[in-house]
């Protein structure tokens, strides 16, 4: 049973606080990440000017007192784009994420379980899946589908499940041979039950833990999306969206491109830093190093 | 050998059908069908059964499958819709481009991350270690149209070091595509660098406290050559692992790159088949890169022998 003890990961709340409250990089990740939702969730008082509105007298107006980041080809203010914007990325990125994980937990969990050529087909599947790079894989679907809000999440959501599944199967093929579980199942308990009430709780922390650093994925296949103009459509803020109408103007508005660049940069990292410290403190081994 | 070599091949099949079974459904996941997409809403019934026909559309399902396995199979990817020359001519056109910014930033991703990670493994937790890792991060998560930009706008545009709109002929001198080459391939390289960097350093730091590096240390093996013949070499089946598997990512980084550097390859190929709803070309496109993921995959499969003998091709 020592095997067990490597995948399950530590979750109460000293072990897991006291490793990461020791990484400083782990901080100035939870700080810039903290400091990003708010202004998301505040955006409406924050933003200065509506995201929308066109100002044809003030086009291309550099960063000024004014406008603090600058305008874009219609006027409109970059610096409450940028405050909008942080709302879709964040969203798109979260749900994405969110249906990534029930469908690729599930499909790990039950591969686990069940075993035999069922859990090869699928994981052969998978990883077939994982081999495919995911811009293109999002690319591709977001394509077929159309532009829009609904179509690019699931383009994200696919592009996410084969790694949660992944995840999710190892510890589940440890676990459904542990005496609790031989216990509950001669105690007349459905395979269904065995799953989700004592299976499901024991590997959730591996995927929560490991959801942070694909959520930086998620963002930055949104953003990429975005910009090749796969995104939630014109005229709705997006980050990517942005920096595509940036690169049109480049030659004589750099502030265009380069500050949602840097917010999208800001925000990988904060959720990068903040994934690594997440699996470095939920990991003994690599704790040591 | 021989043997082994024709095993993976074999096993490559099955995972080129799962892609190609994938592809063929993504493309049938288009609303309404694809010849109403193709030719827009104001066309006339008459041409639209035409187009279905042409493209097979008017069989049944599993027809159109088998149809669609089989082309392939022969290496026909079939036309462009918007120029009319096949796929395969298209790509070919183009792949020379994209494979030379390939091939630089995965040299410039191995000249820079290999020392990188060695070093940060060395001084372990000091600030060579530090700086190293923190630049790693960063550079993790940079996405490949982001950095582009950047880097477009202060060397090109505000430095006026390099061209802005590359190479766009494909001729010029070899010094002149060189320039047009150096920031495409940078940007690329750069990440790449970030990915053998991390890799390098924890596969160094897992090598070094092994008991041969000790006895080799005792018996007066030098810092360079304990670090180069002895540590390295046994840290290469992970960093050739990573380059493998970040080979699919660059291809879908450099799709990025090539809009925003405007060089010709299939990312900019990739863009005007969306613009010009082709998709045909599109389809032929995703099953060429899904030939090369695997093709990549195979090789580094194989490649794991080379650099340790342990691995038995059995």
């Amino acid at each position: 049973m020592s095997a067990v003890a490597s995948t399950a990961v530590d979750i109460r709340p000293g072990g897991l606080w006291l490793a990461f409250s020791q990484n400083r990089l782990a901080w100035i990740g939870l700080v810039l990440l903290a400091l990003i939702v708010l202004v998301a969730i505040f955006a409406p008082w924050l933003a200065p000017y509506d995201p929308l509105e066109q100002n044809i007298v003030a086009r291309l107006e550099p960063p000024s007192a004014e406008f603090w980041l600058g305008t874009d080809a219609y006027g409109r203010d970059v610096l409450s784009r940028l405050i909008y914007g942080a709302r879709i990325s964040l969203f798109v990125g979260f749900v994405a994420i969110l249906i990534a994980m029930l469908i690729g937990t599930a499909i790990g969990v039950l591969a686990g379980y069940v075993g035999g050529l069922f859990d090869q087909i699928v994981m052969g599947v998978l990883d077939v899946l994982l081999a495919f790079p995911t811009l293109l894989l999002g690319l591709m679907i977001a394509a077929m589908l159309g532009a829009s809000l609904d179509n690019l999440i699931i383009a994200i959501a696919v592009t996410e499940i084969a790694p949660f599944a992944r995840v999710a199967r190892a510890p589940t093929i440890t676990l459904r041979q542990r005496d609790f579980v031989e216990a509950s199942r001669s105690y007349g308990c459905g395979p269904f039950r065995i799953m989700f009430r004592h299976i499901l709780p024991n590997m959730l922390s591996d995927v929560v833990v490991m959801s942070s650093l694909w959520l930086a994925s998620a963002i930055r296949t949104e953003a990429s999306l975005s910009f090749i103009g796969l995104g939630v459509p014109p005229p709705a803020a997006t980050w990517g969206g942005m920096i595509r109408e940036g690169f049109e103007n480049i030659l004589d508005a750099w502030w265009l491109a380069v500050f949602p660049s840097l917010a999208i940069l800001a925000t990988v990292l904060a959720l990068n830093l903040l994934g690594d410290a997440l699996r470095d403190a939920s990991d003994p081994k690599s704790r040591a190093r | 050998m021989t043997s082994f070599v024709i095993r993976r091949l074999l096993l490559a099949i099955p995972t080129l059908l799962v892609m190609l079974t994938a592809i063929f459904v993504l493309v049938r996941l288009v609303p309404g069908d694809a010849a109403s997409v193709i030719l827009g809403d104001q066309a006339s019934a008459a041409s639209l059964a035409a187009l279905r026909e042409k493209l097979g559309l008017d069989q049944p399902v599993h027809l159109q499958y088998l149809a669609f396995i089989g082309k392939v199979l022969t290496g026909d990817l079939g036309q462009s819709l918007s120029s009319g020359r096949t796929v395969i001519s298209e790509v070919l056109l183009v792949l020379p481009s994209t494979i030379e910014l390939t091939v630089a930033s995965v040299a410039i991703g191995l000249v820079l991350g290999l020392p990188l990670g060695v070093a940060a493994a060395l001084s372990r937790n000091g600030w060579v270690d530090y700086v190293a890792r923190v630049v790693s991060l960063v550079g993790l998560s940079f996405p490949a149209f982001v950095s582009g930009i950047l880097m477009l706008i202060v060397f090109a545009i505000q430095l006026g070091w390099f061209p802005v709109l590359g190479n766009t002929s494909g001729s010029g001198g070899l010094a002149e595509r060189f320039r047009a080459l150096a920031l495409p391939a940078l940007n690329l390289g750069i990440i790449m660098t970030a990915y053998v960097m991390r890799v390098t350093r924890a596969a160094m730091l897992g090598v070094l406290t092994e008991d041969y590096i000790r006895t080799a240390r005792a018996k007066g093996v030098g810092p360079g050559q304990l670090v180069v013949t002895h540590a390295l070499r046994n840290s290469l089946i992970p960093i050739i692992t990573v380059v493998g598997l970040y080979f699919g990512t660059l291809i879908g980084n450099s799709v990025l790159t090539e809009i925003i550097f405007n060089r010709p390859g299939l990312g900019k190929l990739i863009l005007g088949a969306l613009n010009a709803r082709d998709y045909t070309l599109l389809q032929g496109l995703m099953i060429i890169f899904a030939i090369c993921v695997i093709v990549v995959n195979t090789l580094t499969d194989m490649a794991y022998g080379l650099v340790d003998p342990r691995v038995k091709y059995s």
